[in-house]
């Protein structure tokens, strides 16, 4: 029944997406805007479906109905209740399944946005978006159905991969990164119906800016989480390998980042249209990538779930979305050219410019170091891969170019640039900048990588907190408000900037625990009798013995330890918080997970790698990684930015013209 | 100058730039960081060539071969071609690493190192193969192509 009901509602999607971009076509060539509510409604439709096939889902998955194929694939009944809801993005059909629902909601709440607006630039966006939704139906209704009603029907299945039940992080990434991934389809809807239209005036500039900057916030969110899982979980000392999967989730926040900032320039200049265009389409093709990667076994990484037929479809979908993208802009290119005027030297949009350029080399550095094993297989048939000096080669620079840029460009005014309208805090800060690298190389840190990030951070961090108060402090003398009043008032006033700032602080704060962690790391190894000691950083890490138990779907073996430190008292991680291995029935091997104390200064870690049951004695990789927990911990700030300049406070609503 | 002609020229200018910097990075960077994939047969087909750079040697480890000196820290084994051919390829191997709680005979193993010209791959870093399958093995099963599963265990 479950299957039925699913399986139907999936087709009935399929049959109102069909619906949705016939009408479209029809309604924006055929000039008959009387048709465009029925694209909207059809569009309405589409999402009912996919969310009610996505609740069928759950409910199935919740009634351990085992008839339904994916439930038998990823289902169990020992597993719990909210493992069993999570696992509906456990495994490859579940997860397009749910990229369905996500895809259904985004687009109803786009064309809920758009609705009066006239216009066919609209109606060609919400058509682009039915295309993209037919092919992602098409998808769920035929090579990755969930719905296969299997017999006879198994008594139990095995459950989602342990490596997903293991930390709550795991149940929050996939959503958020799929929220992310998924969302890009509005702006390059947007792009398409513009450039279809013909109508490449200002009023999709907007829009397009905030439709992006939703998606990009979960994407920065899943981006942060899978890291931070894969610090908390996989116990290989680290949170960011270059992994592809890793790489694939980067490429699209690089462009996204990139083009909401051109769109910056943009409004105030009237150029880089043909740029910001051609990224919005560049980010969702990347998100297309991204999928491809994750969900068809291309790679081998801790990400590869899955070995499916669905590889080959992706990839024709790609070359689909290229071409397609490549004529639309070059067909308009004639209509996408910039008045003249070239953008002065010293100006804030040439640093918006230098900083674009900064993400598009990076985005094409970690594109080619991803695909090129993909490419020496598929071709020169040699197995091959790109290691992490290759890829940290480039960003270590990029990044400090990144941040120095953010720094530089908040301090410099727009238009007509010279030496003489350059502000005098912008000198303050730079003197901050030099004066916390000497700093940092009195106290002997003096890794140079690291030393000119904390460097670069020190600037644009000065520059940023400058731009936040600053307008509040001028409208406290002013108007004699209470600062804390005047900055509430700014705040308010104008959102995206200052939710724009502090998302920048926030990122600073990233790339500075990023560049100590990852320079000041301490690593150490040894194999423990009990009672015995390791020495890591000014930590001593004493073998206590083992512990062993069972948790709700799995049993342990842990080591217990103790952390001894010259100035605490000794802290006890025994039993469920030591360093262990965890054993599920239905899978042969342990799978390890550290033992990580959280700091505000710094973290240590230590992961279990072998155990002597005779000797006895275990063996333990410990690091102290400085600073490690605000890469994520400056997520809140950032979440709080990004939807700090979201807010519709004294601005108009997406879609409306400027 | 007309934008059209402008904007053709900065086109060009920036497809010239992104060519250069693809050949660049290509022939400069990406050549010192690669690591090459290869069976015991294939590496050792590759002759002189393969004495030096990185390696991934991936295979089987051989029943009976294992020796580990607990005193010294030193592991050694022989890893062969994973395909049941009759004239399976096996090389020595050599580490000073503690092996993963999951290495024993018969298992499907990644080693990260070089080959030395005595013969022996030194290791530095031994990655075992564990399947992505959620099962219980069954007798006899053969492991897991060591090419679709890897799983680290020690950095």
């Amino acid at each position: 029944m479950n299957s039925f009901l699913g399986y139907s509602s999936v087709l009935l999607g399929l049959a109102f997406a069909l619906a949705a971009f016939a009408l479209a076509f029809i309604c924006a060539s055929a000039s008959k805007p009387h048709l465009a509510i029925w694209v909207r409604r059809a569009l309405y439709a589409f999402a009912a479906c996919m969310l009610l096939s996505n609740l069928l889902m759950l409910k199935a998955l919740v009634e351990h109905d085992f008839s339904v194929k994916y439930v038998a694939l990823v289902g169990s009944r020992q597993t719990p209740l909210h493992i069993t809801l999570v696992s509906l993005w456990s495994a490859l059909e579940g997860s397009i399944l749910f990229w369905g629902g996500v895809l259904g909601a985004y687009i109803a709440a786009f064309a809920w946005t758009v609705r009066k607006e006239a216009g066919t630039q609209w109606v060609w966006a919400l058509g682009i978006m039915a295309a993209v939704s037919v092919f992602f139906t098409a998808l769920i209704a035929w090579p990755a159905n969930p719905w296969t009603a299997i017999s006879p029907i198994p008594l139990d299945g095995p459950g989602p991969n342990p490596l997903l039940q293991n930390h709550w992080l795991m149940v929050l990434h996939p959503p958020t990164l799929y929220i992310g991934y998924v969302g890009m389809v509005v702006p390059f809807g947007i792009a398409s119906g513009a450039l279809l239209s013909g109508n490449l005036d200002d009023s999709w500039v907007k829009p397009l800016r905030q439709w992006t900057l939703f998606p990009w916030l979960f994407l920065t969110i899943g981006i942060v989480l899978g890291a931070w899982w894969a610090y908390a979980v996989l116990g290989w000392g680290g949170y960011w390998a270059w992994d592809p999967v890793e790489n694939a989730s980067l490429l699209p926040w690089l462009t996204a980042t990139a083009y909401m900032h051109a769109t910056l320039v943009l409004e105030r200049k009237r150029s880089l249209k043909m740029w910001t265009l051609s990224l919005a389409m560049i980010s969702f093709i990347l998100t297309i990538l991204g999928t491809f990667m994750t969900r068809s076994g291309v790679f081998n990484s801790v990400h590869s779930f899955t070995q499916s037929s669905i590889g080959p479809i992706f990839l024709s979908f790609i070359a689909v979305l290229c071409v397609f993208s490549v004529l639309l802009l070059a067909w308009r290119s004639a209509r996408l050219v910039s008045p003249a005027g070239s953008i002065a030297w010293l100006s804030r949009e040439m640093a918006l410019l230098l900083a674009n350029i900064v993400l598009i080399v990076l985005t094409f550095t970690v594109l080619l170091g991803t695909v090129f094993p993909l490419l020496t297989e598929a071709f020169l048939h040699t197995k091959i891969s790109v290691g992490s000096p290759f890829f940290n080669q480039y960003a270590f620079p990029l990044g400090i170019a990144l941040v120095f840029l953010m720094g530089l460009g908040p301090a410099l005014p727009w238009g007509k640039g010279g030496e003489k309208t350059i502000p005098k805090h912008l000198k303050v800060s730079l003197l901050l900048g030099v004066a916390t690298v000497v700093v940092c190389w009195l106290f002997n840190l003096r890794e140079p990588w690291s030393l000119t990030m904390f460097g670069c951070v020190a600037f644009a961090g000065a520059v940023t907190v400058h731009a936040l108060l600053a307008p509040a402090w001028a409208r406290s003398i002013q108007h004699k408000e209470n600062f804390f009043g005047a900055l509430w008032q700014s705040a308010v006033r104008a959102p995206r900037r200052f939710g724009g700032f502090v998302t920048h602080i926030s990122f600073l704060i990233c790339m500075a625990a990023v560049a100590a962690s990852s320079a000041y790391e301490k690593s150490s190894a040894a194999t423990l009798k009990p009672g015995e000691t390791l020495q890591v950083g000014a930590y001593q890490i004493r073998f206590d013995g083992f512990s062993k138990g069972l948790e709700s779907n799995h049993s342990f073996l842990g080591a217990n330890i103790s952390l001894l430190s010259s100035n605490a008292p000794p802290l006890l991680m025994h039993g469920p918080k030591s360093p262990r291995l965890n054993y599920y029935a239905r899978m042969s091997e342990p799978i390890a997970s550290p033992a990580v104390h959280n700091g505000l200064w710094r973290d240590v870690y230590v992961s279990l790698v072998a155990t002597n049951d005779k000797t006895p004695s275990a063996t333990l990789n410990a690091w102290v990684f400085p600073l490690v927990g605000w890469v994520w911990y400056s997520l809140l700030l950032l979440s709080l930015g990004s939807l700090w300049a979201l807010l519709p406070l004294k601005t108009r609503s997406p879609g409306t013209k400027p | 100058m007309s934008p059209q002609l402008k904007n053709k020229l900065l086109a060009a200018g920036a497809l010239a730039i992104a060519a250069g910097a693809l050949i660049f990075v290509t022939q400069s960077s990406i050549g010192q960081n690669l690591i090459y994939y290869w069976t015991p047969s294939e590496m050792l087909a590759k002759g002189s060539v393969a004495i030096g750079p990185t390696i991934r040697l991936g295979g089987v480890v051989e029943g009976g071969s294992i020796q580990w000196n607990e005193a010294q820290g030193t592991l050694s084994f022989r890893v062969c071609d994973s395909e049941a051919t009759p004239e399976k390829t096996c090389v020595p191997v050599h580490s000073t690493e503690v092996p993963p709680q999951m290495f024993r005979e018969h298992i499907g193993v990644v080693i990260e190192g070089n080959l030395g010209k005595n013969a022996v791959f030194s290791s530095k870093r031994l990655m075992v193969n564990h399947s992505n399958e959620y099962q219980a093995p069954h007798d006899g099963q053969p492991p897991a192509d060591w090419k679709n599963s890897v799983s680290e265990t020690a950095p």
